[in-house]
């Protein structure tokens, strides 16, 4: 079986060019490139058809192995029907990539992006479980019937943690109130300054 | 005459719909009513191959009049008539949900005219490919139902969705390629494109001209069902498409891939020649996909990534190249398409009624439509397998393949197996706290739409339902909850999420038919038989040292 060496060579060589093109970011070039890697393809498939022969028209006199071998070439013909068509599709994406971004490349992913900034920590995932899970609050009863746990009365104020905020002593409870979003305090003031 | 002989109608009916509705382009009433109908005519006529192959047999139909090995065939067995019936299943869920969002928004967000004729085109791809006995055919198969995808993909054109279909036109196209260098290699090597005849042919050849096509397939195969190494091209293109595409997609595509790969793993190359570096890739697949669904706060990009997780789970079931482990395999293929997709159109609904698919703005979803959140949470933990559903059967059935062949690779992939089941419980159940359970209040970003007063119902005005331009004042609060969640597309949903459950409570019937698949495949015998004559001399299968 002898080889069409000038083929392979034109094939080898489109392969490797529409593998650089579609490397490439801009669309146009990797549209050339798609359409270069269909057409080695058909050029290879071609190859395996074997040497050339006469048309497979079926004649009397003709012995079998004097054909051509008609299948690749079917096949070959509904490829580039195939690549005709994604061509087509292509060509009408770069297009419309063009009338809206009016850039002839491929554009990053915003979710992508998003995702690869996002910090490991989570603020619901990972925040440390406050003390009081439950949202029915009980009176804790200790053994002798009497009340132990460490909420503090209202009535008391002078039980109740203190932190200084902003130049004055304040209940802790009240100045974590405050630092809440949504409350005036974390508003940063007209002069820029936080306290 | 056999009702088998009837299974080209499988491709030919949709192909024919896609015309008729194309006609039909300015008759939306009649082209839902066309394509409606000419799918459930061909999901019935599939019901009835599969009836007919239930309990063994082969089937093939020579097309043309060509005599087997030169003429195109179509081979119907149990492992395609499952595949045919359960995508036809999901499609047609699919098509109504599509045609209940294209009613509900007065087409305004897509030009669902296009839609009908693609999406039919789309599924006579697929039927083409899971019948198809020709290598060449398969190839033609794929291209249909690619070239619909693309279209599907970017339908109305947005920036969004143009970009994500650059990257899934050009994936599919090299990958396309890839596999058309190998048909054109495997016609040089052996002179067929028949995939009974190379099933012979190929075992004659030496072996590492073997490998090389063999391991050119399963590269073409891996790009299109997004095995690990070949799969980063999926979460990036899935999420943008409109939801119902999206579901249909995640549904059959992928596993069309998965598909062709157990083709070629049992009848074109049998034996384990490549089951070790195919149970690696399976491994890395599941735990690369969950840990990267774990990091997504969008629903639908998570449920992307969990998709490529359970590719996983199927190619650890064929790369065991045993009866147990392919059968789960089956089992595990068709209840993941029923799944993914009802997990999808979900996706699709929460959009609509919670304003949004990001996570940090929703809340509160199980008290607004507590059906929402049933319909959410079955098919969710039937993802993640927890018994009794058939994710958990499925998935027990390949841990039990996976130990009975005893290797330390085997354990290692049983053991990954465990983890990323129990990773996707953490992932849905993060969905669940937080767009379910909390209240709307504590998301970071609630939606509006999420806070605004149920009996109010000016405030219910949806982002999405908005443009279309049809609120007019005189509409009641009932009504306009009927336009976020209409109810076609809760139906439907409602439908394959009832599917879901059934191929639970039909679970034993259905592993014994997909031991008996496995079986055939196995064998071989009965594939080769049927296309080629049954006076064929079937070649033993290499001998299995993966098994004992």
């Amino acid at each position: 079986m002898s080889v069409n060496l000038t083929l392979l060579i034109i094939m080898g060589a489109l392969y490797a060019c529409g593998i650089y093109l579609i490397l490439e970011r801009s669309l146009t070039r990797v549209l050339l490139g798609l359409m270069l890697l269909a057409n080695a393809t058909n050029l290879l498939i071609l190859a395996t058809g074997g040497y050339a022969g006469l048309a497979p028209l079926y004649s009397k006199d003709t012995a079998a192995g004097d054909y051509n071998d008609p299948l690749p070439q079917a096949l070959i013909l509904t490829s580039i029907v195939i690549s005709f068509a994604v061509t087509a599709f292509m060509l009408g994406i770069i297009y419309r990539t063009w009338v809206l971004a009016r850039r002839d490349e491929i554009q990053d992913d915003v979710e992508d992006l998003r995702v690869a900034e996002t910090p490991s920590f989570d603020a619901e995932d990972d925040a440390e479980i406050p003390i009081e899970t439950s949202e029915f609050p009980l009176t804790m009863v200790g053994t002798d019937g009497g009340d132990v746990s460490d909420h503090g009365s209202p009535g008391d104020p002078a039980d109740r943690a203190k932190v200084v905020a902003g130049g004055k002593e304040m209940p802790a409870e009240d100045a974590a109130a405050e630092e809440k979003p949504g409350s005036q305090n974390v508003a940063p003031t007209p002069e820029g300054d936080a306290k | 005459m056999n009702i088998a002989s009837l299974a080209p109608l499988a491709v030919v009916l949709p192909i024919l719909g896609a015309a008729l509705t194309f006609l039909l382009i300015r008759h939306s009433r009649a082209q839902r009513a066309v394509s409606i109908a000419l799918l459930s005519v061909t999901l019935l006529l599939e019901c009835f191959l599969l009836a007919s192959v239930w309990d063994g047999g082969t089937f093939a139909v020579t097309l043309g009049g060509w005599i087997p090995p030169f003429g195109i065939v179509m081979v119907v067995d149990q492992f395609s008539s499952l595949m045919l019936v359960v995508s036809s299943a999901v499609s047609l869920a699919v098509l109504v949900y599509a045609t209940g969002q294209g009613m509900a928004d007065g087409d305004h967000d897509a030009p669902v005219s296009i839609f009908h004729p693609t999406y039919l085109i789309l599924v006579a791809g697929v039927s083409n490919a899971f019948l198809s006995g020709d290598l060449f055919n398969l190839y033609v198969g794929f291209e249909i139902l690619l070239t619909a995808s693309y279209v599907l993909m970017t339908l109305g054109g947005t920036g969004p969705r143009i970009r994500a279909g650059v990257t899934y036109v050009v994936v599919s196209v090299v990958s396309s390629v890839l596999f058309l260098i190998s048909i054109a290699m495997i016609y040089g090597a052996t002179g067929t494109v028949n995939m009974a005849d190379l099933a012979i042919k190929l075992g004659e050849l030496d072996q590492g001209t073997q490998t090389l096509l063999h391991v050119m397939l399963l590269v073409a195969f891996g790009i299109k069902a997004a095995v690990f190494p070949l799969s980063f091209w999926l979460p990036d293109s899935y999420p943008t498409a409109p939801a119902p595409v999206t579901a249909v997609f995640a549904g059959l595509l992928t596993k069309v891939g998965v598909y062709a790969i157990v083709r070629t793993e049992t009848l074109l190359f049998p034996g384990d020649s490549l089951n070790t570096p195919l149970m690696v890739a399976a491994l890395l697949t599941m735990v690369v996909g969950i840990l990267g669904a774990l990091a997504q706060s969008d629903i639908k990009r998570l449920l992307s990534f969990t998709l490529v997780s359970h590719i996983g789970y199927m190619v650890f079931g064929l790369a065991m190249s045993s009866k147990a482990g392919l059968g789960a395999a089956v089992f595990y293929v068709a209840h993941h398409i029923t799944i993914q997709t009802s997990l999808f159109l979900v996706t699709g609904l929460i959009e609509r009624r919670g304003g949004s698919s990001s996570v940090d703005r929703l809340g509160g979803l199980a008290k607004l439509s507590p059906l929402l959140a049933l319909l959410f949470f079955i098919p969710g933990m039937n993802l993640a397998g927890i018994p009794p559903f058939s994710g958990f059967l499925g998935k027990v059935g390949l841990l039990q393949a996976g130990v009975e062949l005893g290797t330390p690779l085997a354990y290692a992939l049983v053991i990954g197996g465990v983890v990323t089941s129990l990773l996707t419980l953490l992932a849905v159940a993060r969905v669940w706290n937080r767009a379910f359970w909390r209240r709307p209040t504590d998301a970071e970003h609630p939606d509006p739409v999420l806070l605004a007063d149920p009996e109010d119902p000016e405030a219910l005005q949806p982002a999405g339902a908005g443009r279309t331009g049809m609120m007019v004042s005189n509409r009641t609060g009932t009504a306009r909850r009927a336009m976020l969640m209409p109810r076609t597309m809760v139906g439907s949903t409602l439908g394959l999420v009832v599917l879901g459950v059934a191929l639970t409570v039909f679970a034993g019937p259905l592993f014994e038919l997909s031991d008996r698949a496995a079986q055939d495949m196995l064998d071989r015998a009965p594939y080769i038989q049927a296309v080629l004559g049954d006076d064929t001399v079937v070649p033993p299968a290499p001998a299995l040292g993966g098994g004992k």
